[in-house]
């Protein structure tokens, strides 16, 4: 029997050593190598998903359509990360073997702990609608790009559009959280304002993943906030809105940020979800735009979509992971403008991503008119766009309900540069100089 | 026939109580860490170091830790997530308001916060037995968790609750980079294994096991359970405490506390579990069990040229994970450890088995 057993271990070990050999020795010489982190299993998958075939999508679209970049073909390779920050960390170590010039953890947790490792390794981390609020300072950090929006603009434009509403002296706001990085972003600035509009925070973590929101929503039915923030992601944003209809918490007061504003969030509800509004990142569900007419005929219709559905193509995560996808792409380009058309490094696509910049005419070159706003990233905004609006869930579709906020940064920049001052004391980093960078 | 250990007499006292008393034993174990140290530095991929082997041997330490308690002691944990986030955080306090502090010291003073704190919740034991300890240990985890969650002055107030480790330096040397990352936890894992097996081997260890096999027997032979059962809480948690720096300092960089909740806990039970309780080499074997094999699986398919979805290759890590767990407990419940003990039994006999 235990010879039997030891020959079962070493075959496995074989097995396992072969397989970490063979996937250093893919690296190609002739591509750029983009990957791409993925949640297609576990609580977070419904969510994760389509946000993945959209990335994944793109990657292939570009290949498809105009034959790579420049000429240049995409290499691509999904690495599964169950939104598990040990796990992210794993397979960014296996990834940075085919040298890849930019990472999109789509976790904010993720993003914290790659934050430490990319500077070193020359990898640019395009954090879209996600990552560490402050990392927009690109003194401090140089190799994160929180593009489209941070969490501290979403908390920012999610406050203007209720105080149209009407003065929030006196008023309570809930913020439902998932009790991560990615939940607790928000507050300090929801603080900020809480003392300067003069509402109440009430701040009600839930813990990963979820599923058990019971006692904050009973709290929520005791206290009656005026309004609920809703920062969740995963099935607590679909838990939320059934908890929400149990204990008859009006939908319209409900908020969500935009990874809480989706279609995984609202469909389990249907119906009773009707009139829930969320944050939309410049983008919607729109799915008849250039791009998507692309999609379909070099993609769908020839049996190479990602997706396991026509329908998920254009849905709000699939636009989201799609436009991610574009901004690691464009980056690439504006860098190869600099450098030459070849395969490109990290730093060359760090100074791409940098100087992107996205007028109306580039975006509706790439079809994607309307759902990408204008962005010029720089040294001194690692962003580039601070925009959001708010649209409405009718119990089938997604539709705008607001005009364009712009998040206030005579608010934020403070914040943001005080914060990022703090990390580079505490890490020892010192700022470079933005009006020196070129 | 050749792992036979006839002809080596044991003419001294020292000879007969040392670590190793076969001869091949010996020199195997002095060739692996020879190997470990020596060879691998050069021969191994960034990648097996930053992914593979650094996170295995911190996690080994951990199991090794909760080993003792659980192992030795007979002390059922399930805290131990908790006691590595009191390591990691103190750790980061102490790095980050004494910035001048060496890198031993602050992993030394951290183990010992994890100590206090371990031996502070290990107080129940003596009054609360088997699965009933289990929850008093899970209510420390639930408290810790939200202990680092939820007051500020431990993250040094950060916004988002997630904190960064400050650059590891050791008088001057830096420990950057995955070779220096790796043979810095290595030395370290090392001498706590040293440690530990000696410890193990002493009176204290043998009171550890009393208490295991029997309290009350134990109590009539003259050992003090508060002495015994409290000693197996403080120096469990001074490993599980100094392993949980190393996580967060050396492997993760930036952590929050959803990088020490209950799941930790479990996984590094599961560890001591299968890999087998009461052995150090257990701890080894568990945690390779743990943290390679699904890295190893998830990647099978790709390096045999099978082409499938993501999602598909991640569920099949999980069934597979899942069977061979189960699989190598009915093979042998007393774990890997115990495997490794058979065989070596049979290769004393071989190639004249009776």
């Amino acid at each position: 029997m235990t010879k039997l057993f030891s020959m079962k271990g070493l075959a496995l070990a074989v097995a396992a050593a072969s397989a970490l050999a063979a996937a250093q020795a893919v690296a190609q010489s002739n591509e750029i190598f983009v990957p791409a982190l993925v949640y297609r299993t576990g609580p977070y998958a419904p969510n994760g998903v389509p946000w993945a075939d959209g990335f994944v999508d793109y990657l292939k679209l570009v290949n498809e359509r105009d034959g790579g970049i420049n000429g240049v073909k995409i290499a691509y390779e999904e690495c599964e990360t169950g939104y598990a920050t040990d796990r992210g960390v794993e397979c960014y170590e296996r990834l940075k073997s085919r040298k890849p010039v930019a990472f999109s953890p789509l976790s904010t947790g993720i993003t914290y702990a790659l934050t430490e490792k990319a500077p070193g390794d020359h990898i640019v981390l395009i954090t879209a609608g996600y990552g560490r609020a402050d990392s927009v300072d690109g003194s401090v950090f140089r190799w994160n790009f929180p593009m489209l929006g941070t969490y501290w603009d979403g908390a920012d434009i999610l406050v203007q559009h209720v105080k149209k509403k009407g003065p929030l002296k006196g008023k309570k706001i809930a913020l439902v959280y998932h009790d991560s990085p990615y939940g607790k972003e928000p507050i300090p600035v929801l603080e900020e304002l809480a003392k300067r509009e003069g509402f109440t925070l009430l701040k009600l973590p839930v813990t990963h993943p979820g599923v058990e929101q019971k006692a904050t929503w009973l709290q929520i039915r005791q206290q009656r906030p005026d309004y609920v923030f809703l920062w969740g992601w995963g099935v607590m944003n679909s838990t939320a809105i059934k908890e929400a209809i149990a204990v008859s918490y009006p939908r319209l007061q409900m908020y969500g940020v935009w990874w809480a504003a989706a279609e995984p969030d609202v469909l389990p509800a249907e119906q009773a979800a009707k009139g829930y509004n969320g944050l939309a990142l410049g983008h919607s569900a729109e799915n008849n735009l250039p791009v998507h007419k692309d999609m379909m005929r070099f993609l769908y219709d020839k049996g190479k979509g990602t997706a396991a559905k026509k329908e998920e193509v254009g849905q709000v995560l699939y636009n989201r992971g799609m436009i991610s996808a574009m901004l690691t792409v464009e980056s690439i380009r504006t860098a190869m403008g600099k450098y030459g058309k070849g395969v490109m490094t990290g730093d060359q696509v760090r100074w791409g991503a940098e100087h992107l910049k996205l007028d109306p005419a580039r975006i509706k070159q790439l079809g994607m008119e309307g759902i990408v706003q204008p962005l010029a990233a720089s040294c001194s905004d690692h962003g580039g766009s601070h925009a959001a609006s708010i649209h409405t869930w009718d119990g089938s579709h997604w539709s705008y309900t607001s005009d364009l906020y712009h998040a206030d940064y005579k608010l934020l920049r403070p914040m943001v540069q005080e914060s990022a001052l703090r990390y580079a004391k505490e890490k020892g980093i010192q700022p470079v100089d933005c009006s020196r960078e070129k | 026939m050749i792992y036979r250990e006839t002809g080596q007499f044991k003419t001294t006292y020292a000879s007969d109580v040392q670590l190793f008393p076969i001869v091949q034993d010996r020199v195997v174990v002095i060739a692996f860490l020879a190997f470990a140290f020596c060879v691998v530095p050069f021969v191994a991929s960034d990648y097996l170091f930053r992914a593979i082997l650094t996170p295995f041997l911190i996690l080994s330490l951990a199991a090794l830790g909760l080993n003792i308690l659980v192992g030795y002691c007979g002390q059922l944990s399930l805290g131990t997530g908790g006691f590595m986030a009191v390591g990691a955080y103190a750790a980061y306090n102490l790095a980050v308001r004494m910035p001048d502090l060496n890198l031993i010291v602050v992993l030394v003073l951290a183990g010992l916060c994890s100590t206090v704190v371990g031996a502070l919740f290990g107080i129940p034991s003596l009054r609360i037995k088997g699965f009933y300890l289990a929850v008093t240990t899970l209510a420390a985890q639930f408290f810790l968790d939200w202990l680092f969650a939820r007051v500020g002055w431990f993250t040094n107030y950060s916004s988002s609750g997630s904190v960064a480790a400050p650059p590891l330096a050791l008088f001057g040397w830096h420990v950057e980079g995955p070779v220096r990352k790796y043979l810095f936890v290595l030395s370290i894992v090392c001498v706590l294994a040293l440690l530990a097996k000696n410890l193990t081997r002493g009176a204290i260890g043998r009171s550890w096991m009393a208490i295991r096999d029997m309290d009350v027997a134990a109590e009539v032979i003259g050992i003090r359970p508060l002495h015994a059962k409290l000693t197996a809480f403080a120096v469990s948690s001074f490993y599980v405490g100094l392993a949980g720096a190393l996580w967060a300092f050396v492997y993760l960089g930036a952590w929050e506390p959803l990088a020490f909740d209950v799941n930790r806990s479990f996984e590094l039970l599961f560890m001591v579990i299968i890999g087998g309780l009461g052995s150090i080499l257990g701890s080894f074997l568990g945690a390779a069990f743990i943290v390679i094999l699904p890295i190893a699986l998830n990647r099978l398919p790709a390096a045999l040229g099978i082409p499938l979805s993501t999602a598909t290759v991640s569920e099949i890590e999980l069934m597979v994970f899942g069977a061979l767990i189960v699989f190598f407990l009915i093979a042998e419940p007393r774990g890997l450890a115990r495997l490794w003990a058979i065989g070596k039994e049979k290769l004393r006999l071989w190639p004249f088995p009776h």
